[in-house]
């Protein structure tokens, strides 16, 4: 699992690539969490590398959501795969986190 | 035991949850499944795994065993572990019950949306074993047919 990191203004833009589960799911966290202290507002995770998901990966992005909520933030995903917006709506994170067809429009949105 | 089963046995650690899912995907091309149908199979065999690894054993080194076999044109995936055992079944299925917060409560949930059918039996201190079985639904169709299923990207 890879995180490309990108700034746009007060926006961390985070492409995440390979597999997100139980054993990348700690990564995941500390790269993000890392990146949100150095003091970006929002959140666009970017999926489209994004090759597996399960609860584990769900429960890591849930966190992230949270830690954006609580500094007044919003968090959105970009480019989805199809199998991966069926998961996250399952699961009810697509109330919480919208999904947008592209990065810019993503950025747009926030 | 079944001259066509196939079984596998690995230690309980995160990282051979990749390998877990590789072995029961590739094993799974023996039917027809669609991409979205082998994608599913793809969660629950993490779940089950997951479950094994966290729950079963914990910060203690187990083994999992994962077998696997065509019985009556269904896919059975078995997920066995001999750690702590799940003391109420019943409630651990509930959706949204869990005993730790990184997975939302989610592990039996997606198992039994993906799957056709499951079974959990488990006791305290003797372990877990999960029963997974999932049909293709496009039983005896075309291969090629299939293709048509591949979700937009």
């Amino acid at each position: 699992m890879r995180i490309e990191t990108r700034t746009v203004g007060d926006v961390l833009l985070a492409r995440v690539e390979g597999e997100l589960d139980l054993s990348t799911a700690a990564a995941f966290r500390e790269a993000i969490d890392r990146r949100l202290a150095d003091g970006a507002k929002h959140l666009v995770l970017s999926l489209a590398g994004l090759t597996f998901l399960d609860s584990s990966g769900l429960g890591a992005i849930l966190g992230r959501y949270r830690r954006v909520s609580e500094r007044g933030g919003r968090m959105v995903a970009a480019d989805v795969p199809a199998h991966i917006v069926r998961l996250l709506s399952l699961s009810g994170l697509q109330r919480l986190i919208p999904t947008f067809e592209t990065e810019a429009e993503a950025l747009q949105n926030l | 035991m079944d001259a066509e089963r196939v079984v596998v046995e690995f230690p309980s650690k995160p990282e051979n949850l990749a390998l877990a899912r590789v072995i029961a995907t590739a094993f799974a091309t023996r039917l027809e499944f669609t991409v979205s149908e082998t994608e599913e199979i793809s969660v629950a065999v993490s779940e089950a795994v997951s479950n094994a690894i966290i729950h079963g054993y914990g910060e203690d080194p187990g083994v999992v065993r994962m077998e696997l076999a065509v019985v009556d044109g269904a896919l059975e995936i078995t997920v066995i572990d001999r750690g702590r055992g799940i003391p109420d079944v019943e409630r651990a299925r509930q959706p949204a019950y869990t005993t730790c917060e990184d997975r939302m409560g989610l592990g039996f949930v997606f198992m039994e949306s993906f799957m056709d059918e499951l079974s959990v039996s488990s006791a305290p201190g003797r372990g877990t074993t999960v029963v997974m079985r999932k049909r293709p639904e496009r039983e005896g169709r075309d291969r090629a047919a299939t293709r048509e299923r591949l979700p937009e990207q």
